[in-house]
């Protein structure tokens, strides 16, 4: 699944962050903002008129991307919490 | 001893800013640097213990693998490969205690510039709040450099930092080995030595951001917002604007009454006093406008409304980014467009220098104030609106909704195949310190007076000797100032400007307003000064007053019109030019501004006079 699939409000952990075309300067700066294999995200809200783009917290941090953006994180549902 | 160069580098939002205020003070200094447009933020202090301290603020940035101008020259500077600047004797990197999940990778990216490092704890009060604990010595251990804990928003936040400044200077930490996957490591610190990782407040930004992000209800917010900021810019300005006009008035009146009646009275009463006291009177309408864009940004409302108005700009072409600078430019042109150096793709970093101008910036208030009191009755609307008000808001939302246009064109112009990008932090949430507001404003107001100080009074004076000389001939009829050379060369451009609805008193005036455009009130009040006789020195200062003897509505509505497109700053003319390299976007964007301005105050001019 990729992040730009995952519905709002559900826990995720990423897989990975694949390029784009190489280079791809997006995907270098998403794992260096933290989304690199293993994190937790979630998105928390998604834009007025059209959904995109999404807000979506990883670690302590939000961020605002597009979802040509997410598309590059693959990520897996998280399991629920007991 | 020479000053002890650090330089101050961290993350976007570790509050960087907030650190280096309260460091240096009102003692700073707002640059370029050499050969770039990013700004340089440099303050002096010195160390309890006597140490003088140079301290550069550099970009906020999210790695030395920089990808926007701002982040190479911090990278530069850090290296040391900055041309022009000095090498710092130290870097104190900045993260926020919050977010070390984060801040910390920039930090060990650090250890590889083979420079002493500190790294300032920031905001340690907020994390203990949320009951984090730190384990400093052992932190201090892994990162392999001096860590102290800072509040940049408090009195003594900064006296470790001070203590560790004066005291014995950290070794140049050992770089890591290449390939280390700094994540990693970021984690494995994170889990040794903090405890209760995840922050409370982070609640708090949820349950705000449920809110703020809303589909509906975020949008609501922001035109909420946007709505009472405008609002207050009219209405509780008001009563300071009567105060300095009044005692502008006063001012006015005493010299005259001093000095002997002659060139000099007339130079300084009609020339000075009326010219730049009646910009000066603006001045708390700029302040509270910049006071609000200041408090939006600290605060860390910005990028939010960015991020819901992605869409709207993506409809014209741009991107959430351009929001920002675009915001700016509502108080100034000439900074917003410079802060378009955070948006990385070049077209669009292009489209958004072209129609930030058509960002009603603090320049035009002046304007349009004194024409919406002078023509637009004050009354409510709707019980709790004022007229005036929704007409100042209406002009505002003409340049936007022609900016949007605008940029539509040009992309559907300039088709551009490369992925248009967002990725933007949405910081969290802060309240504004006073403390960095007020310096903020000072800065604004001082850069205001300044430009009333030189340029407006330059350019008022040199109107008022053109509008002086040279005098009538014996026995003429009419006006002194038909006479002169102002009066001569308004009725050469009248012929232009006549379709619009302009008098010669208003293309006199806009000959000054070329250079900035608030000049052109003084210059209305200097040649109607000048124009009405010897006695009637008051007359300048109530201009409004004045104007409805002189001018039709529609002239008045075709003038406001003219001012929503107009290129009159050369100031801006010339941020285009530094910032693109190039003449052709500079005469591009006069061009285009002047053909709108003209269309539009003459279709205004000639609607307004069928109705």
């Amino acid at each position: 699944m990729r992040l730009n699939d995952l519905p709002r409000g559900t826990d995720a952990v990423i897989d990975s962050v694949d390029d784009n075309g190489s280079p791809d300067p997006v995907a270098a700066r998403l794992r260096e903002l933290g989304f690199v294999p293993g994190e937790a995200v979630r998105i928390v809200a998604t834009a007025p008129l059209g959904g995109d783009p999404l807000a979506v917290r990883i670690g302590f941090t939000r961020f605002a991307l597009r979802r040509t953006e997410a598309q590059r994180v693959r990520v897996h549902v998280a399991k629920e919490a007991a | 001893m020479n000053p002890l160069n650090i330089a101050l580098v961290g993350n976007p939002n570790c509050g960087k800013t907030a650190l280096f205020n309260l460091l240096t003070g009102s003692r700073q200094k707002v640059a370029n640097y050499a050969g770039a447009t990013v700004e340089r933020k440099e303050g002096w202090f010195t160390t309890p213990a006597g140490r003088n301290v140079r301290l550069l603020d550099l970009p906020g940035a999210y790695s030395l693998n920089a990808t926007s101008p701002d982040e190479a020259v911090t990278r530069d500077v850090c290296a040391g490969t900055y041309r022009g600047e000095t090498a710092p004797d130290l870097l104190v990197c900045v993260a926020d205690a919050t977010n070390l999940r984060l801040h910390l990778r920039f930090v060990l990216e650090m250890r590889s510039l083979g420079r002493p490092v500190v790294l300032a704890l920031n905001m340690i009060d907020a994390a203990t709040r949320n009951g984090m604990e730190i384990d400093l010595p052992r932190l201090r251990a892994e990162l392999g450099m001096p860590v102290v804990p800072t509040v940049g928003i408090k009195r003594n936040g900064a006296r470790d930092l001070l203590a560790e400044l004066d005291g014995v200077p950290p070794p140049v930490p050992t770089p890591l080995p290449p390939g280390t996957d700094l994540h990693a490591m970021v984690r494995q610190i994170l889990a040794d030595c903090v405890t209760h990782a995840t922050p409370l407040s982070d609640r708090l930004e949820e349950r705000l951001d449920r809110w703020v992000l809303h589909p509906v209800w975020g949008p609501v917010i922001l035109l909420v917002l946007l709505f009472l900021m405008f609002q207050a810019v009219f209405a509780w300005a008001q009563p300071l604007m009567d105060g300095i006009d009044a005692g502008m008035g006063l001012l006015g009146e005493q010299v005259g009454h001093l000095m002997p009646d002659g060139v000099l009275r007339s130079l300084i009463v009609d020339g000075v006093i009326a010219g730049a006291g009646s910009v000066v009177t603006f001045l708390p309408q700029i302040l509270i406008l910049f006071l609000w864009i200041l408090a939006l940004e600290e605060s860390g409302y910005l990028p939010r409304a960015a991020f819901l108005l992605d869409r709207l700009m993506s409809v014209a072409g741009l991107s959430g980014r351009s929001f920002i600078p675009l915001l700016s430019s509502f108080a100034c042109a000439v900074p917003g467009i410079m802060a378009t150096r955070t948006i990385q793709n070049p077209r669009d970093r292009l489209v958004t220098i072209l129609v930030a101008p058509l960002m009603t910036c603090s320049a035009r208030l002046p304007i349009y104030t004194l024409l919406i009191g002078a023509f637009i009755p004050h009354r409510n609307v709707a019980g709790f609106m004022n007229l005036q008000g929704l007409v100042l808001f209406g002009l505002y939302a003409l340049g936007i909704v022609s900016a949007l246009v605008v940029a539509r064109i040009m992309r559907w112009r300039n088709p551009d195949r490369r992925e248009a990008t967002l990725l933007m932090e949405l910081p969290a949430y802060r309240l504004p310190n006073p403390r960095d507001l007020a310096l903020g404003l000072w800065e604004r107001a001082r850069i205001f007076l300044m430009r009333v100080g030189t340029t407006i009074v330059s350019l008022t004076v040199l109107l008022w000797g053109l509008s002086s000389f040279p005098k009538p001939p014996a026995g003429a009829v009419g006006p002194a100032i038909d006479w002169s050379l102002a009066g001569r060369i308004g009725h050469i451009m009248l012929p232009v400007f006549a379709p619009l609805g302009f008098n010669w008193q208003i293309c006199v005036a806009l000959i000054p307003g070329l250079a900035a455009r608030e000049v052109a009130v003084g210059a209305l009040a200097t040649v109607y000064s000048l124009g009405s006789g010897t006695d009637t020195d008051q007359a300048a200062l109530q201009l409004g007053g004045m104007l409805p003897t002189h001018w039709s509505l529609p002239t008045a509505l075709s003038l406001l019109a003219w001012y929503v497109y107009a290129p009159q700053c050369v100031a801006t003319l010339a941020v285009i030019r530094r910032e693109t390299g190039s003449w052709r976007v500079v005469a591009l964007t006069a061009g285009y501004l002047f053909g709108l301005a003209y269309a539009a105050a003459f279709l205004t001019y000639h609607i307004a006079r069928m109705l």
